[in-house]
């Protein structure tokens, strides 16, 4: 089974201490947002990717909303809106 | 290539002479050229580092240019971002676009660095005498954007 590539990006990489991992596809978990919340679910920092935080994410490097489905092996990444230019 | 992610310094004058060189259609070339203040959100600014996604953020460049590229008539796009540690005055981002006319030229240009400051992932981090802070998106900036919006990306990343 190939595993979710999780990102961390910006002050979300520095809520959660760290830059990413590597994740099998939880059970249960279909969806963006499913995965959102069950990685806030592990408290802490972590609760930065909460509900009602302002977060943003990709699935393979395009941006998508928490409604996109996940498969195995998705790249997956999380962070802040952005704010280059 | 028309879209470069990079920690080196850019030559502004020589972008803009290379999108019309030998090129006789070219009868414009509009440019923009983002620098890096000293002021932030009323503090100070030492200096910047810019983060960014390594992949995506040179494909959704590349699909911001190719929009650009479907909705006026242009000649050629070039689009430079820098990112890592950049001091007041330096050189952040280079746009520039070159088409036979002017109109295209403006509003592609500014097309491109509206839609880059809402959807390409860049984050900025600012050093002020009183720490580090992580800029805060600006709503003016998705409203900028928001001027262009067809029907193009179904998908609204705020969902």
């Amino acid at each position: 089974m190939k595993e979710l590539n999780i990102l961390y990006f910006a002050s979300l990489r520095e809520a959660v201490g760290r830059p990413g991992e590597r994740l099998p596809l939880p059970e249960g978990v279909t969806t963006l947002g499913a995965l959102r919340e069950h990685l806030a679910a592990r408290g802490e920092g972590w609760s930065a990717l909460g509900a009602g935080r302002n977060v943003r994410a990709a699935v393979n490097q395009r941006m998508a909303g928490f409604d996109a489905p996940l498969a195995e092996g998705d790249e997956v990444a999380f962070f802040p809106p952005v704010t280059g230019g | 290539m028309a879209v470069s992610v990079q920690e080196a310094d850019f030559d502004a004058g020589a972008e803009i002479a290379a999108l019309s060189a030998g090129r006789p259609e070219v009868g414009a070339v509009a440019s923009f050229v983002g620098l890096v203040r000293d002021v932030g959100h009323g503090a100070q600014v030492t200096a910047m580092t810019l983060e960014h996604y390594p992949g995506m953020t040179e494909q959704s460049l590349a699909g911001i240019v190719a929009e650009a590229e479907r909705r006026w008539r242009l000649h050629g796009v070039r689009v430079i971002h820098r990112y890592g540690r950049l001091l007041p005055c330096d050189r952040i981002v280079f746009v520039g676009v070159a088409s036979a006319h002017r109109g295209d030229a403006f509003a592609a240009c500014e097309f491109i660095m509206d839609y880059l400051k809402t959807r390409a992932p860049f984050w900025k981090r600012e050093e002020t005498p009183d720490g580090a802070h992580w800029v805060d998106a600006r709503e003016a900036d998705d409203e900028a954007a928001a001027r262009w919006d067809e029907s193009w990306e179904a998908v609204d990343p705020r969902r």
